[in-house]
C-alpha cells in the first residue's frame, strides 16, 4: 500500500495502516484512521466539524465566556442598545446582553440535539431492524404505526404533544423525539431487508444464533452509519424545531435564553432594533449550517463501499 | 479435542421443498453413508442447493424427513434431531459466493469467534488460531477485514468458520465455482485433506461434473427439483450412464469441440 512511500518520522502511521494489523484494537484503530482521513479530505465537513466542537466549548465554557449575565439587565440604561464595544451584539428589551444570552442558549440547544439524538436514533433503529428482519405480521404492524407517524407533519404532531404535556424544554424534547423516529426506522428497514437476504446473516441463522442475536450484532451495526448520518442531517431540522417551538412560545419559557424564543421576541423590533433578533437567527442558521456540512462529510466516511 | 466423535452420515427421507406453487425439490431421497463424500449435480435451478439449505434449516421442508446416520457398530444414543442446537454445530455449510459469506464489518477473528460464541464453546484464542492455521492462514490474516483478503483467502476462512464447531458434516454448495481455476484446486485439495484429517462427510453440489468426479465417491444427478439417477463416481468417469439426461450432462461438460459432440 501507500504507507511504504509515505514519509513519517513516527512509525505509528504504519501501524495503524498495517495489512496484518496484530491485535483487535489494531484493526479497530486503522479502521477509525482510514475514516478520519477519508473525513479530514473534505474541507467543508471539517468547517462544519470545527463549528460543531466550537459550540460544544461554548457551551461547556459559557460561565466564563459570557461577558454578562444571561438572565438580568439593566432596563435604565442598557435597554435595546445597538452593537458596540461593550455589547458586541447589542442589548434585547429586558436590557439584557445579546452575546451572553447567545452563549447561555447554546447549552440549550446542544441539550435538545443530543437528548433527541439518543431518544430519536435507537427507537428508529431497534424498529427498522426487527421489522426487517422478522417480516410478516411483526414487519406490518410496525411499519404502519411508523406511517402513522409519518402522515403527520412534524411540527404540527410536536404542538399536539406539547399542548398535551404542557409547554417547556423537556416536553419539547420529547414531542421532536416521539416526531422524528420514523424516518430513522424506514432507512433501517430498507438497509435491513438487504441484508437479510446476505449469506454471511444465513451462515450465522444455521450456525443457531438467536433472532435478537442477529439483528443486535450482525445488523445493526450496518445500519448505524446510515442512520448516523441521517440523524446529523437532520439535527438542523430538530434545532429549528426545537426554535419554532420556542418561537411559538411552546418551548423553552422565559427567561431561558433559547434561541427561537429570543428571536420571537425580538420580533416586535425588528424594524428599528433588527439586532435582537438578527443575532440568534444567524447562530441557528450557523449551527444548522454546520450539521449538514458534518453529516455531509460522514455520509462519504462511512460509506461501507468507500472503505480504503 | 480427544473426544470428537466419529463420523456421521446423512439420510434424507422422501425430501420436498415446495415455494408457493412452485415446487424446488420433489420427492428426494438420499443417503450418505458416515465418511463418504456425496455429490449432487445438475444445472442452475435443478434443486440442488435447495437440498442442502433444506437440510441445514435455511429453506422450509414442505415434507420429508432429514436425520442422520450413526456409523455401524455405534450405539453411543441418540442422534440430534435437525433444528435442534446439537444437529446445527454437528452440521455445517460452505456457501458458494465467499464475497457474500463473510460480515463485511467484522474482521477474521469475531467472524470464527461468532460460532464459539453462540454454542459457548470454551478456550476461543487456541480454537481460533488452530483454525486458522489448518486451512492455511497465518496469524497475521487474523484481525483482517474480508475486504482485505482475496476469493481464495475468504474462502478459506469460510471452511474455517464451518470446522472450528468440530462439525461431522460438511455441505459444500458450490464451494469454488466462484474462484479462478488455480485457487480451485487449492481449495478443493484443502477441503479433500480436511476430510481426510477429521473424518468428514461430505455433500458436495456442484455443476462441474469434474469437480465432482474427483472429490466424491458416489453421486446424483438431479434436473427440475426430481433425482434423474444416481451413480458412482466410476460409473461417471467409465461413461457408465444409462439416463439420456446425465449422457447429454456428460458431453456438456467435455465443453465445446469443433465438429460437434460426435468427433469427441
Amino acid at each position: 500500500m501507500s504507507a511504504v512511500n509515505a514519509p513519517s518520522p513516527g512509525g505509528w502511521r504504519e501501524w495503524l495502516m498495517s495489512d496484518r494489523p496484530q491485535s483487535r484494537r489494531q484493526a479497530a484503530l486503522g479502521r477509525a484512521y482510514g475514516g478520519w482521513r477519508t473525513f479530514s479530505r473534505n474541507r467543508l465537513a471539517m468547517l462544519g466539524l470545527a463549528i460543531v466542537i466550537a459550540l460544544l466549548l461554548v457551551a461547556l465554557f459559557a460561565n466564563q465566556l459570557a461577558p454578562y449575565s444571561p438572565y438580568i439587565g439593566d432596563l435604565r440604561t442598557t435597554r435595546l442598545l445597538p452593537p458596540s464595544a461593550a455589547h458586541w451584539f447589542g442589548t434585547d428589551d429586558q436590557g439584557r446582553d445579546i452575546l451572553s444570552r447567545i452563549i447561555h442558549g447554546s447549552r440549550i440547544t446542544l441539550f435538545v440535539v443530543v437528548l433527541v439524538a439518543i431518544l430519536a436514533a435507537p427507537i428508529g433503529l431497534v424498529v427498522g431492524t426487527v421489522a426487517g428482519y422478522s417480516g410478516g405480521l411483526i414487519d406490518a404492524a410496525l411499519m404502519r404505526i411508523t406511517d402513522i407517524f409519518l402522515a403527520f407533519p412534524r411540527l404540527i404532531l410536536a404542538l399536539a404533544f406539547v399542548a398535551a404535556l404542557g409547554p417547556g424544554i423537556e416536553n419539547a424534547v420529547i414531542a421532536i423525539a416521539i416526531t422524528s423516529w420514523p424516518p430513522y426506522a424506514r432507512i433501517a428497514r430498507a438497509e435491513t431487508l438487504t441484508i437479510r437476504q446476505a449469506d454471511y446473516i444465513a451462515a450465522v441463522q444455521l450456525m443457531g444464533a438467536s433472532p435478537w442475536r442477529i439483528v443486535l450484532r450482525h445488523i445493526m451495526p450496518l445500519c448505524v452509519s446510515s442512520v448516523i448520518v441521517r440523524v446529523t442531517l437532520d439535527m438542523a431540522g430538530i434545532i429549528l424545531t426545537a426554535a419554532g417551538l420556542g418561537f411559538l412560545g411552546l418551548g423553552a419559557q422565559p427567561p431561558t435564553p433559547e434561541w427561537g424564543a429570543m428571536i420571537a421576541n425580538g420580533r416586535l423590533y425588528v424594524l428599528d432594533q433588527w439586532w435582537v433578533a438578527a443575532a440568534p437567527g444567524a447562530a441557528i442558521f450557523l449551527v444548522s449550517l454546520a450539521f449538514n456540512l458534518l453529516g455531509d462529510g460522514l455520509r462519504d466516511a462511512l460509506d461501507p463501499k468507500g472503505v480504503k | 479435542m480427544t473426544a470428537r466423535p466419529v463420523a456421521a452420515g446423512l439420510a434424507i427421507d422422501n425430501l420436498s421443498v415446495v415455494y408457493d406453487e412452485f415446487t424446488a425439490v420433489d420427492n428426494v431421497s438420499i443417503r450418505v453413508e458416515p465418511g463418504q463424500s456425496f455429490g449432487i449435480v445438475g444445472e442452475s435451478g435443478s434443486g440442488k442447493s435447495t437440498i442442502l439449505r433444506a437440510v441445514c434449516g435455511l429453506a422450509p421442508r414442505t415434507a420429508g424427513a432429514v436425520s442422520l446416520v450413526a456409523p455401524p457398530g455405534d450405539r453411543t444414543g441418540a442422534l440430534p434431531a435437525p433444528g435442534s442446537r446439537e444437529f446445527r454445530r454437528r452440521v455445517q455449510m460452505v456457501f458458494q459466493d465467499p464475497y457474500g459469506s463473510l460480515h463485511p464489518r467484522q474482521t477474521i477473528d469475531r467472524t470464527l469467534a461468532e460460532p464459539l460464541a453462540i454454542h459457548r464453546m470454551g478456550d476461543a484464542e487456541t480454537r481460533i488460531e488452530r483454525a486458522l492455521d489448518e486451512v492455511g492462514l497465518g496469524k497475521g490474516f487474523r484481525f483482517r477485514y474480508p475486504h482485505q483478503l482475496s476469493g481464495g483467502q475468504r474462502q478459506r476462512v469460510a471452511i474455517a468458520r464451518a470446522l472450528i464447531l468440530e462439525p461431522q458434516i460438511l455441505l459444500l454448495d458450490e464451494p469454488t465455482s466462484a474462484l479462478d481455476a488455480s485457487v480451485q484446486a487449492e481449495v478443493l485439495n484443502l477441503l479433500e485433506e480436511m476430510r481426510r484429517r477429521h473424518g468428514l462427510t461430505f455433500v458436495l453440489v456442484s455443476h462441474d461434473l469434474a469437480v465432482v468426479t474427483h472429490m466424491c465417491e458416489r453421486l446424483m444427478v438431479m434436473q427440475r427439483g426430481r433425482r434423474v439417477e444416481e451413480l458412482s463416481a466410476d460409473d461417471l468417469a467409465l461413461s457408465r450412464v444409462s439416463d439420456p439426461y446425465t449422457q447429454r450432462l456428460m458431453v456438456a461438460s467435455r465443453g465445446f469441440r469443433r465438429g460437434g459432440p460426435e468427433a469427441a
